[in-house]
């Protein structure tokens, strides 16, 4: 066990180049002069934007710029946007805000799903097997942007029960709704993949010997069918904490949150390579240990499963 | 597993269940041993998949999600049979967000466009981003995911990694890219976006497949086959992947009414379907500005979308029960 | 009180050209006194300024909001944009081209240094030095040796045309004359700047000092994305003096969610209602409590000479015939719920010298059978390439152009018969380095934010042969040498004339076709009151107060 965590983190080496080279490629090949990004609407003169492509590094060929932002994060040195601000600090000032939101958004989407995805299972076909998936069907069907809309406007201006933004603080309260939000897709994902796999091994083998056994019914739920119904939830749920970090885009635009998604889109649209990089190998670094984490685990919910 | 044998001393572990054992002697109608008891020994040996076709058939969810796929597929291949309005044209401003009137049962946009000829022409763009991207991501996912946790080893290593940077892609960041890669630039289509979402989103499916088939690949019936001499690449396909299958129904079914609701964000971000073509994508985005004034506008191509997704997830269903040899006997 | 000019038969000494007394506050909006709190915290929508605030480093409204309230020019505009004397004590000509400009005695920036000439001259220098990099370096091209310190590679970093004369008195001479020049001071990159800024701007930068109506409410003010904390600045005496106790910039990616903010109470000001609420905003806020007030800023379409459907003699008719086949009526109407007025020449109506009946501008009527007239006679002499039918570009990063591009697309498909479809780029840059390319396939949407209250400012920079922003690539002699003929009058209305007559020729060629003008719909909170706009669409922050 100890060598395979130890190989999966030497896997990180590759993982780390092939990312950022591939990441540094893709801005790189973005269309459009970075310097038109700065110089904004009234744009600024020939002269003023060969220095800016000098100071940037974006007069270089690919190889070279690669090179020299490698160079820099080696020696600890991230650069720093076009409004000249250190990446460290945009990573540092960005990130907590984000991890909580991401971290709420997924407690929030594996319990209620779960709890809610075991009982529908249980209950095929009931009544309230049906109401989830019509929950879920809007879920699915109205996209992001409207459905945090609505739920800002009815909670947050309507009634009044949260502010509709969220402030520089990110408190718990504050940032309650907009995991929620944040959360609702993989809410249903995680909803339905548990009603399935519930449904396929309550009428397994080891749940019947349970039962003849002379166990409880909420024994047999949660020890037998649960825990072995979530092989796929867990390895969803890890595959999830990456997106919720770096994918809130909408979410956190709706609700004004200063997170990882909102920098990462403006990096993007601007041309700022150092930043895209830097911060998507953050998030690459997260996610594979997010993964790890989910691959131990498979092994503790099925022990046939083993690493050597 | 470890309980069991703890398990029936009842001080030590669990509770003695209070109401009366239906099943301790399980009847013999639910003897998991009985058809191969009954099976002639000279019938040809029937795949899991047309075993599957067999118990689908009489399904009646199967059929009801059919039928619906159905007509959504019809009205996709057939707009005109179901509006006499043209989309796209005379849409008058005069109209905007008016309610419905005759020959326009459910009002105009924003733009003054029909609505019902909006979401009929629409189901086209739509349902072949839908299906198309599904598709895509769980052929592409599926199979590196199936390599991965069947094989594991450094198969897994390299394959899981790839994924991994994948994952961590911003979607928007490639879509640009894509979209303006020479081929795409000047004739953006359905496809374009079926090959942004492939590529970002094929490596969720291939680590549910993964996971699936690291928990399958080690049940009692692959080790049996695998000793009775089935090559590793057979059991792989003939054993492990149809039994990994429910997650990965699950995920694709729901997928595709993300994929769909997906393009109308793209189209947010300025790199969705273009604006003359029609789709429930296109439809809810510009019908968001308008929501407090004129939320039919936004409610209809939603419900189309709904119903669609619908007919999917009971498809799903149906098809996971069918797949499941358990599920199946009454 | 306008810029005017004494005629030199009057007097051969120099004349003041803005003897501004003190009663020049125009309309009474910025008298002290008026009635509210004067102790309240003013929380205002701001978005992230993209550079670090240097006065000459700062082209977008983010910054240059804060940058307006940090720091006073030699004048700054009221709220109709007709200039007054903040640090200028006169600024004298004979000729247009020698300005001898004169500061108030004992003026100091926030912390006490004093504000002198050479506080002036050494951040215009710094501005327009090559080797400074600083993005509106192009606003001191007029004056003599801008193109020495500001050339490629340039290591010169002063201009010949400034002079220090004494402690309070500098000399400013132009390339060439130009009577409209003085206007532009107000403007934010003619702001002075302390020693310390020039020689570390980057630090100075996030902390700036200035010699404004505010100051930083001390280090860090500016949290990032967050928010900006501003505090009355107590050296500060003039027209802008803070009536409430400070401004804070509360930071918001997008209008939407502000909006949400301020229907909720917890942001005092709106500058821009989103379209998306353009409909319900006065329902939501009150007419008492929400303002539609016209500024200094258009909306084009450029469509590019170098498309050769829209090129030559048939390609002017064309343009005439889009023109005329666009209700600008309907959809400032339907789309904007008249948040928006339709144009009638290319510049805007809250500007001196404005004329909303020049010849010519009756292409910017409403006229669909004359357009379809247009269209065919255009036919006749060219016919039109149906295999690159027309597109109308934009970018989906930033601003909210689909809904009224898609109007527009419609409009005209209705009304000419042809196809046309919007365009849109997922981000500025792109569409932006396309146009500056030169390889646009179709028409932009283009529009004008006036940087100071002049006629010349929406024409030079756009239209004239080889301008920075002529998208269009529009080249007429004719229309350039009135242009610098009307630079060159000597008197502001005798410039104003020439700059409506080239606009006579704007109107018949239509290099771009002339939409709206900007009106700036904003809101704000029940707890504040004495809310204005001015000139250019921004809210007069000084003046707000509590209730």
């Amino acid at each position: 066990m100890a060598g395979y965590v130890l190989r999966r983190f030497l896997q990180l080496i590759p993982v780390f180049l092939g990312a950022t080279l591939l990441l540094y490629f893709l801005v790189f090949s973005l269309p459009g002069d970075a310097t038109a990004a700065i110089c904004g609407e009234k744009g600024c003169t020939p002269a003023v934007e060969a220095s800016l492509r000098a100071q940037y590094n974006l007069d270089q060929p690919f190889w070279m710029q690669y090179l020299l932002y490698l160079k820099g994060v080696l020696t600890f040195d991230l650069g720093t946007n076009f409004a000249g601000r250190e990446i460290a600090t945009i990573i540092a000032e960005v990130f907590p805000t984000t991890a909580k939101l991401a971290v709420m958004a997924l407690v929030f989407e594996a319990v209620f799903g779960i709890v809610f995805g075991l009982f529908a299972g249980l209950r095929k076909g009931k009544i309230f097997d049906s109401t989830v998936l019509v929950v879920s069907l809007v879920v699915i069907s109205v996209p992001i942007f409207v459905l945090g809309f609505l739920m800002q406007f009815v909670f947050g201006v309507k009634l009044a029960w949260t502010n509709p933004t969220v402030s520089g603080d990110a408190s718990f309260t504050e940032l309650l709704l907009p995991a929620i939000v944040l959360g609702l897709v993989s809410f249903a994902y995680v909803l339905r993949l548990t009603r399935t796999s519930v449904i396929e091994n309550a009428n397994a083998d080891y749940v019947r010997t349970a039962t003849a056994k002379g166990l409880s019914r909420p024994r047999v739920v949660t020890v037998h069918i649960l825990r072995n119904s979530m092989i796929p939830v867990a390895t969803f749920l890890g595959a999830d904490l990456g997106a919720l970090m770096g994918g809130a885009i909408v979410t956190e635009g709706i609700f004004n949150v200063n997170g990882v998604g909102n920098t990462l889109y403006r990096a993007v649209l601007n041309g700022e390579a150092p930043v895209v990089v830097s911060i998507v190998t953050v998030l690459i670094l997260i996610f594979c240990l997010a993964n790890l984490l989910v691959d131990l685990l498979y092994a503790w919910l099925d022990p046939r499963i083993r690493y050597a | 597993m470890p309980e069991n044998d703890k398990a029936l001393t009842p001080a030590s572990r669990g509770k003695v269940s209070p109401y009366p054992i239906e099943h301790f002697v399980a009847d013999v109608e639910e003897t998991p041993v009985q058809p191969v008891d009954s099976s002639t020994a000279d019938g040809a040996p029937r795949s899991i998949w047309s075993e599957a076709w067999r118990s689908l058939r009489k399904q009646p969810l199967f059929i009801i999600s059919a039928l619906l796929l159905l007509a959504v597929i019809v009205v996709a291949l057939f707009p005109g049979l179901f509006t006499s309005q043209q989309p796209n044209d005379n849409c008058l401003l005069a109209n905007s967000d008016g309610g419905p009137i005759a020959g326009h049962p459910l009002g105009f946009t924003q733009q003054g466009c029909d609505v019902l000829a909006r979401v009929v022409y629409g189901t086209r763009s739509s349902l072949m981003v839908g299906l198309l991207a599904t598709l895509g991501v769980v052929v592409v996912g599926g199979v590196i995911g199936a390599l991965a946790g069947f094989f594991g080893g450094w198969v897994d290593a390299i394959l899981a990694r790839v994924s991994d940077i994948f994952f961590a892609l911003p979607m928007i960041l490639g879509a640009i890219v894509v979209v303006q890669l020479p081929f795409f630039r000047e004739n953006r289509n359905v496809w374009t976006i079926v090959l942004i979402l492939v590529t970002f989103g094929w490596p969720q499916v291939a680590r549910i497949t993964r996971g699936a088939v690291l928990e399958i690949r080690n049940a009692d019936f692959v080790t049996a086959a695998q000793s009775l001499g089935v090559s590793r690449i057979s059991a792989l396909i003939k054993h492990v992947v149809p039994n990994a299958m429910a997650p990965v129904i699950v995920i694709a079914t729901i997928s595709l009414g993300t994929f769909i609701v997906a393009e109308s964000t793209l189209s947010f971000l300025g790199i969705g379907l273009p604006p003359d073509v029609m789709s429930w994508g296109n439809d809810i985005f510009s019908a968001k500005p308008s929501l407090r004034t004129n939320p039919m506008a936004l409610f209809w191509p939603a419900l189309a979308l709904s119903l669609t997704v619908l007919s999917f997830i009971m498809l799903g269903d149906a098809l996971r029960d069918a797949l499941d040899p358990k599920s199946r006997k009454r | 009180m306008r810029f005017t000019r004494t005629s030199k038969m009057l007097s051969v000494a120099a004349v003041a050209v803005l003897a501004l007394s003190a009663c020049g506050g125009g309309d009474g909006s910025s008298e002290s006194g008026a009635e509210g709190d004067t102790n309240r915290v003013i929380i205002a929508d701001g978005s992230e300024p993209q550079n670090p605030l240097i006065p000459t480093n700062t082209n977008e409204v983010g910054g240059g909001a804060v940058l307006d309230l940090l720091f006073a020019g030699l004048i700054s505009y009221d709220a109709d944009g007709k200039p007054q004397n903040e640090m200028a004590e006169s600024i004298e000509t004979e000729d247009a081209k020698t300005y001898t400009i004169k500061l108030k005695e004992g003026k100091t920036f926030s912390n006490g240094a004093p504000v002198n000439a050479a506080s002036f001259v050494d951040a215009w220098n710094f501005g327009a030095a090559a080797k400074n990099a600083q993005l509106s370096s192009y606003f001191f091209e007029s004056i003599e040796g801008y193109d020495e310190a500001s050339a490629e590679g340039s290591e010169v970093d002063t201009m010949s045309g400034l002079k220090v004369i004494d402690d309070t008195t500098f000399e400013v001479t132009l390339k060439q004359p130009e009577s409209d020049w003085p206007l532009r001071l107000g403007y934010s990159a003619f702001y002075p700047m302390i020693p310390e800024a020039l020689a570390d701007p980057k630090t100075y930068g996030e902390n700036p000092v200035g010699n404004g109506p505010y100051k930083f409410d001390g280090e860090g003010a500016w949290e990032h994305n967050q928010e900006i904390s501003l505090v009355p600045n107590e050296s500060y005496e003039g027209p802008q003096k803070a009536q409430n106790a400070g401004i804070t910039f509360k930071i918001y990616q997008n209008d939407t969610t502000a909006y949400q903010d301020l229907i909720s109470n917890n942001l005092d000001v709106l500058k821009t209602i989103p379209t998306s609420d353009v409909k319900n905003f006065k329902n939501d806020l009150g007419e008492d409590r929400s303002i539609e007030s016209p500024y200094a800023g258009n909306q084009t379409i450029a469509i590019p000479y170098y498309l050769e459907n829209w090129s030559g003699e048939a390609g002017k008719l064309r343009r005439q015939a889009l023109s005329m086949a666009i209700d600008r009526e309907e959809i400032t109407s339907v789309i904007f719920s008249n948040g928006r007025t339709p144009a009638e020449d290319f510049t805007a109506p809250v500007l001196d010298g404005y004329d909303a009946d020049l010849p010519g501008s009756e292409n910017l009527e409403f006229n669909p059978e004359k357009a379809k007239e247009l269209w065919a006679e255009a036919e006749e002499i060219s016919p039109y390439d149906e295999s690159k039918p027309l597109t109308i570009a934009y970018n989906a990063d930033k601003g909210d152009h689909k809904t009224w591009v898609e109007a527009v697309v419609n409009g005209l498909k209705n009304n000419l018969g042809i196809e046309v479809t919007g365009k849109p780029y997922a981000t500025f840059k792109e569409v932006r380095t396309e146009a500056t390319d030169g390889v646009l396939t179709g028409s932009i949407r283009s529009g004008w934010q006036a940087d100071y209250p002049s006629l010349y400012n929406f024409l030079g920079p756009i239209y004239a042969t080889g301008a920075s922003s002529n998208d269009a690539r529009y080249e007429n002699p004719e229309f350039d040498a009135l242009l610098s003929e009307g630079l060159a009058a000597t008197t502001v209305e005798e410039g104003n004339e020439k700059m409506n007559e080239a606009q006579e020729m704007l109107l018949e060629d239509l290099p771009a076709i002339p939409l709206w003008y900007q009106v700036a719909q904003g809101g704000w909170s029940t707890n504040v009151t004495n809310v204005e706009f001015g000139w250019n669409g921004v809210p007069l922050y000084y003046a707000i107060t509590g209730k």
